[in-house]
């Protein structure tokens, strides 16, 4: 076992670089990043590209509904006769795109708010913090339905509100690393000097919890292509005619016994897709361990 | 440890009446009103007007939102608009079925995630320890539906054609056993996680040590010394994973057709069927509020620093 080993040693060598290099460099030492990473490679590659090789265009008709084996189709048609393959290479992009802005955003806001909270401490920190625990009282996906069932799916709302249910998840690590960091002298030094406090903030601050920030980032990641995917499933995401991995399991799962091409495709790039993400989530996050005990200790 | 209950139940009921908040804001974000809705765009103006005074449209926001809250905390959740009948009516079939659907998951999952997550314990570092951690983090990353699709291909008629894929009235009891595995698969990890991870603190303690050089049979070191406490901890997870399933529930009852909750939600979603879902988006909140709130408690009860302290 050489990974462990690299984790404690390597970011003593590497800390004067600023410590996200250091993470991704200790985590690149753990195998399961590089198969993650792999994973995730190769379903961006199919969502990117795939709309540039695609034998037709997402709404031709080529086949009858669900028919399989017709010539010039590799997978057969769809619920309503449309090439599956082509719809699967072009259903990609919009869940990547959903999914990483909402996770941006999500990330962003609630680093904002963590970062605000943990070192403002006092009757802000019990205001951010409590409406915070109110947003956690939904389940991410009930929250989203509630406001697609009223304003009706669309596309910046769905990304509003898988960002809006991050935020205080992300919050909350945030601002334990943020009180960690608070306690330095370097802050001190920097209170002492008469910076202003947005700049202790985002100068002395933000760049020293990279770790968990950059961890949150793949694990709000991972829910973010959850949940777009879910939504799309039950209906509630992009509409038909798009062509979206959540939408085709939706569309064709009536006939995933006679077509289970339809189905199988979007199920196994949505699945491949998640365990790649969370793989390299999982790296990271077993680099941030070794970091932070190579800093402490 | 009586007082940190308290405040964490008053803060409960604080979060649920937030909720409530939400919920009622929500729908007043709704383009037309409930008497517009409940008679459709062919309803004479008179009509419409006679049925706002009826449901007292015509009072300001806040005392339609106290009348509506009095109306919950009696136990009156209102008319469906689809189906003309009493939600608390519509709700009742469905609820029991998914609190059996839940129940059978937890009881299907628990005690194997257990087993695995012990088992990795004493042979962490070997074999079948890499293979569980990679196991729970490949289910783990998953989305349920996909986990339960996957399932159908595999076991459905498509594919070795054991278990039917979709619930029907007349089917039989085999149709439970996809959507319980789903949920099952969907609940396991974070228990065989919190397990592992506990039960490999408990082995490692002075108290343990002590128990094996004082040549204690090694299976009553397991049972009698580490076992007990490790459970606190991992109950909490097993209480926040029943949590999760309030809201996990929904998707894979539209998977599986299953006459539960969540399905009530989506059709009432289609259906534009606002009371239906206001009062299914308050039950669930409500179940995951109280679920947490069990979870939190059993945290502190679990915490001997807690228990001892300000007792």
């Amino acid at each position: 076992m050489s990974a462990p080993v690299n984790a404690g040693v390597e970011p003593v060598t590497v800390v004067p670089r600023g410590r996200g290099a250091g993470l991704f460099r200790t985590a690149w030492g753990f195998g399961r990043t590089k198969v993650g990473a792999a994973l995730t490679g190769l379903i961006v590659l199919i969502a990117v590209v795939g709309p540039f090789v695609a034998p037709y265009t997402p709404t031709e008709f080529v086949a009858r509904p669900f028919e399989t084996g017709v010539d010039g189709t590799l997978f057969g048609g769809d619920n309503r006769g449309r090439d599956v393959l082509t719809r699967f290479l072009w259903g990609g992009w919009t869940l990547l795109l959903l999914a990483g802005a909402s996770a941006a955003i999500g990330v962003a806001a609630g680093t904002v708010v963590g970062v605000v909270a943990g070192y403002r401490r006092g009757w802000l920190d019990d205001v951010l913090m409590r409406v915070g625990d109110v947003l956690l009282a939904f389940p991410q996906l009930i929250a989203a339905l509630l406001v697609m069932s009223i304003v009706g799916p669309k596309v910046w709302l769905i990304v509003a509100v898988i960002a809006v249910s991050h935020m205080p998840r992300v919050a909350r690590v945030i601002r334990e690393a943020t009180r960690k960091v608070v306690e330095q002298d370097y802050v001190k030094a920097a209170e002492a000097v008469g910076l202003p406090r947005w700049r202790i903030m985002a100068v002395e601050i933000l760049p020293n919890v990279t770790s968990p920030l950059l961890v949150e980032l793949g694990l709000r990641l991972t829910y973010s292509i959850g949940v777009v995917a879910v939504l799309g499933f039950l209906g509630m995401g992009l509409q038909p005619p798009t062509a979206d991995w959540g939408l085709m399991i939706n569309e064709n799962r009536q006939g995933m016994a006679v077509q289970p091409w339809a189905v199988a495709l979007p199920v196994a790039a949505i699945a491949v897709l998640t365990i790649g993400a969370n793989l390299i989530t999982d790296g990271l996050s077993r680099a941030a361990i070794g970091i932070d005990r190579g800093v402490e200790k | 440890m009586t007082r940190l209950i308290v405040v964490r139940l008053l803060f409960g009921a604080l979060t649920l009446w937030a909720v409530s908040l939400v919920v009622f804001a929500a729908t007043q974000a709704l383009p037309g009103d409930a008497a517009q809705m409940i008679l459709g765009r062919d309803a004479t103006p008179e009509r419409v007007e006679a049925l706002r005074d009826q449901l007292d449209l015509h009072e300001p926001v806040a005392v339609q939102y106290l009348n509506w809250l009095q109306g919950i905390v009696q136990g009156d959740l209102g008319t469906s608009y689809s189906n003309r009948t009493e939600v608390t009516e519509v709700l009742s079939g469905p609820v029991l079925s998914s609190l059996t659907l839940m129940g059978l998951a937890a009881l299907a999952a628990t005690p194997v995630a257990l087993l695995v997550g012990a088992v990795s314990a004493l042979r962490r570092d070997r074999a079948f320890d890499h293979a569980s951690s990679m196991g729970t983090l490949v289910v783990a990353s998953i989305p349920e539906f996909v986990v339960g699709i996957l399932l159908i291909l595999l076991l459905g008629p498509g594919g070795l054609g054991w278990f039917p894929s979709v619930y029907s009235r007349e089917g039989g009891p085999d149709q439970w056993v996809l959507p319980v595995l789903t949920l099952a698969f969907a609940v396991a990890p974070p228990i065989v996680r919190m397990m592992r991870a506990t039960m490999i603190e408990v082995l490692e303690s002075e108290y343990v040590q002590q128990a094996r050089l004082k040549g204690v049979d090694e299976r009553a070191v397991l049972w009698r010394h580490a076992a007990p406490n490790a459970i606190g901890p991992v109950a909490q997870v097993v209480a926040l994973q029943l949590a999760w399933l309030a809201g996990g529930v929904v998707a894979v009852e539209f998977l599986f057709n299953f006459p539960g909750v969540g399905k009530i939600l989506m059709d009432a979603i289609e259906n534009r069927d606002v009371p239906l879902v206001q009062a299914v988006v308050l039950l669930i909140a409500g179940i995951y509020i109280l679920v947490n709130l069990i979870a939190d408690v059993i945290g502190l009860a679990a915490n001997p620093k807690v228990r001892v302290a300000n007792r």
